[in-house]
C-alpha cells in the first residue's frame, strides 16, 4: 500500500469514534431519563457515522477486499488504535459523561484543526463531524457542571469519575510515528499544539462545576500502539461476534 | 352541575365526535373518556420504552456498521414516540413520573410481543417486518382518533413505523437470498416471531372488553379479528416473495372470502404473556425498573442544578 501512513493515520482517529460510539451503544434503553437516554444513543449515532465516512476513505486507500467492515471487525484486538480513555466502560451515569466530555473537548479541539488538513477527504470529514461535536460537547459539559454542582451524591460520583479517567488524558496528546509523517505533510494535525487549550478548557468547566482538578501526574497510555485496557478483548468479543461466527457473508 | 348538565354536556361531546371533531386538552371530557385514553396511550407510550430493550439487545453485536447505524437510529425513534406518547398523555392531567410508576408497579401493561427473546440477528429483521408491521395497522386508524394531541402524535409515530418496517423487511430479504446459514436464520426467526404478532392485534372479538366503547370514541376503528385478517392478507405474499415459508398447515388462500384462513392461535400462551409469565417478562421490567432506580440520583442532581440556577439568577436580579 502506497499510503500506509495515511491509512493508520485514519485508524488513530476512527477507532477512538469506533469504540466510544460502541460504549455508548450498550447504554441504549437503559438511561436514567428518556431524554438522556435519546441524547446518548444520538452521540453513538453520530460517532459511528463519522467512523463510516473514516473507515470507507481508508478502504479505498488499501484496495483490495478492503471494506469499512472488514476495517471496523475483522482486526485483532494489537490492531486498534483507539486511546485507552474511550474504552473505559459506564461504570454509572457519571462515569459516561466523564469519559465523554474528556474525550469531546479532545474531538473539537481535534477537528478544528483537521478542517485545515491539505487532504481533501479528511477536511471535508473535519467540516461535518465538527457540528455533530459541538453538540457532544456542550451536553457533556453541561452534564459535568449539572452533577459536579447538583446533590452531595452526584458530585461525589462525578469527582471520582473524573480522578478515575484523568490518568488517560496524556494519551491524547501522544503522536505515532505515521502521526509525525502525516504532521509533516501537512495532513495530520500536531495534537501536541493545543494540549495546553484542552487542559485549559477541561479545567474552566470542572471549576464552573465546583470539582477538583485531578493533581496526578501519572499517566496510562499504550491504546495508540495497540496494547489495550483488560476492557477492550470484551468490547471485541461483542462487536466481532457476528462478523466471526458467519465469516464472508453480506448483512 | 346538575344530573341533566352532565348528560347534556355528554350528549354534545358524543356529538362532537360523531362529526370528526378532534377533542383537545382543554374541553370537557367524560372521565371514562379520560381514563381510557390515559391508559390507552400510556400503554402505548410504555410498549414503546420496553421495546427499546429486546433491539438494544443487539446494537453492540449488529452484523455491519450500516445495519448497527440503522438498528440505533430505529431505537432511538422508539425512544422518541415514547416520549412524546408520554407527553399527550400528560395533557390528560397525569405525570410522566406517575405513569412510570404505574409500569414499574405493573399497574400499566405494554404490549407483549417485547416478552419474547432476540437471540439472532434474524430477530431484528422479524420485529420489524412482523410486528412494526402489525403495529402500523394498529395504528394507522389512530392517526384519525377522537384525541386530538394522541392523533397527531401518531401521524408521526406511523411515518416512521412504517420506514422500520422496510428496513425489517430488507433485513429478512438479504438473509434470505444469503448463505444456507442466512436463509435458516431468516425462517427460523420467521417461525418464533409469526404467533406473537398476530396475538399483537389483541384477543378474539368474542373476548376483548374494551372494543365496544373504543369503537364509538374512534379509538378503534376496526375490530381486533378484522385487523388480525388485514395484517395476515398483507403479510402472507410478501414471505412469499422472499421464498418463506408462514410457518402455519393450516393457512389457505379462500377464494370466496378473498383472504386466508390460518390456524388456530394459541391463547393460552397469549394469557400467560399478557398476565406476566412470558420467557422475559420479568428480565423485561427488571431492566426498566434498574434503569430508573440507578438514574434517580442523576435526575435528582438535574433538579438540584436547576433550582441552584434559578436561585442563583434570582439573586442577581435583586
Amino acid at each position: 500500500m502506497k499510503n500506509t501512513d495515511l491509512y493508520n493515520y485514519i485508524l488513530g482517529i476512527a477507532d477512538n469514534t469506533l469504540i466510544l460510539g460502541q460504549r455508548l451503544g450498550e447504554l441504549c434503553g437503559h438511561g436514567p431519563s428518556l431524554e438522556t437516554d435519546i441524547a446518548c444513543t444520538n452521540i453513538s449515532l453520530d460517532l459511528f457515522g463519522q467512523t463510516r465516512s473514516y473507515f470507507q476513505y481508508a478502504a479505498k486507500l488499501k484496495g483490495g477486499d478492503s471494506t469499512e467492515d472488514s476495517i471496523a471487525f475483522l482486526r485483532t484486538e494489537r490492531q486498534y488504535v483507539n486511546v485507552l480513555l474511550v474504552e473505559q466502560p459506564n461504570k454509572d451515569f457519571a462515569f459516561t459523561i466523564a469519559r465523554q466530555f474528556l474525550f469531546d473537548v479532545f474531538h473539537h479541539l481535534f477537528l478544528e484543526q483537521l478542517q485545515q488538513s491539505k487532504d481533501v477527504n479528511l477536511s471535508a470529514i473535519a467540516n461535518k463531524a465538527i457540528k455533530e461535536v459541538s453538540y457532544h460537547q456542550r451536553f457533556s459539559s453541561d452534564w459535568v457542571k449539572r452533577l459536579g454542582d447538583g446533590t452531595a451524591e452526584s458530585k461525589e460520583r462525578m469527582q471520582d469519575a473524573i480522578n478515575d479517567l484523568w490518568r488517560y488524558t496524556d494519551e491524547l496528546f501522544h503522536t505515532t510515528d505515521s502521526d509525525l509523517v502525516m504532521i509533516k505533510e501537512g495532513i495530520g494535525v500536531d495534537v501536541k499544539k493545543f494540549k495546553d487549550s484542552y487542559y485549559q478548557r477541561v479545567n474552566e468547566i470542572l471549576e464552573e462545576a465546583k470539582l477538583e482538578i485531578p493533581e496526578s501526574k501519572y499517566f496510562q497510555k499504550g491504546g495508540k500502539k495497540g496494547i489495550h485496557t483488560e476492557h477492550m478483548g470484551y468490547i471485541l468479543s461483542d462487536m466481532q461476534y457476528m462478523q466471526r461466527t458467519y465469516p464472508n457473508m453480506t448483512w | 352541575m346538575s344530573e341533566d348538565q352532565i348528560k347534556n354536556l355528554e350528549a354534545q361531546f358524543e356529538a362532537r365526535i360523531a362529526r370528526d371533531e378532534k377533542i383537545e386538552p382543554k374541553d370537557w371530557m367524560p372521565e371514562k373518556y379520560r381514563q381510557t385514553h390515559i391508559r390507552q396511550i400510556s400503554q402505548h407510550a410504555h410498549s414503546e420504552i420496553v421495546g427499546m430493550l429486546p433491539e438494544g439487545n443487539w446494537i453492540t453485536r449488529a452484523p455491519s456498521l450500516r445495519r448497527k447505524v440503522a438498528l440505533l437510529a430505529k431505537v432511538q425513534d422508539e425512544a422518541g414516540h415514547g416520549l412524546y406518547l408520554y407527553s399527550a398523555c400528560e395533557t390528560l392531567g397525569i405525570s410522566r413520573d406517575e405513569l412510570f410508576d404505574q409500569l414499574h408497579t405493573g399497574k400499566a401493561k405494554y404490549s407483549s410481543i417485547f416478552n419474547y427473546p432476540t437471540i439472532t440477528w434474524a430477530d431484528m429483521g422479524a420485529i420489524g417486518w412482523l410486528v412494526d408491521g402489525a403495529a402500523i395497522i394498529n395504528q394507522v386508524p389512530l392517526c384519525n382518533t377522537s384525541y386530538g394531541p394522541y392523533a397527531r402524535a401518531m401521524i408521526r409515530v406511523c411515518k416512521e413505523e412504517s420506514f422500520h418496517q422496510r428496513q425489517g423487511y430488507e433485513i429478512m430479504m438479504t438473509l434470505a437470498n444469503g448463505t444456507p446459514e442466512q436463509k435458516e436464520m431468516a425462517q427460523d426467526a420467521l417461525n418464533r416471531w409469526w404467533w406473537p404478532s398476530l396475538m399483537m392485534l389483541g384477543p378474539l372479538d368474542s373476548e376483548s372488553v374494551h372494543t365496544e366503547q373504543s369503537m364509538k370514541w374512534k379509538l378503534k376503528r376496526k375490530t381486533n379479528d378484522e385487523l388480525r385478517q388485514q395484517f395476515i392478507d398483507q403479510t402472507v405474499p410478501q414471505a412469499d416473495a422472499i421464498g418463506l415459508t408462514i410457518p402455519d398447515p393450516d393457512l389457505k388462500w379462500n377464494e370466496e372470502k378473498g383472504s386466508y384462513d390460518f390456524g388456530e392461535i394459541d391463547w393460552d400462551e397469549f394469557w400467560q404473556v399478557v398476565k406476566g409469565h412470558g420467557p422475559c417478562n420479568k428480565e423485561r421490567m427488571n431492566a426498566r425498573v434498574s434503569a430508573w432506580e440507578n438514574g434517580e440520583w442523576v435526575r435528582d442532581a438535574a433538579i438540584a442544578y436547576a433550582e441552584k440556577q434559578q436561585e442563583y439568577k434570582s439573586k442577581q436580579a435583586v
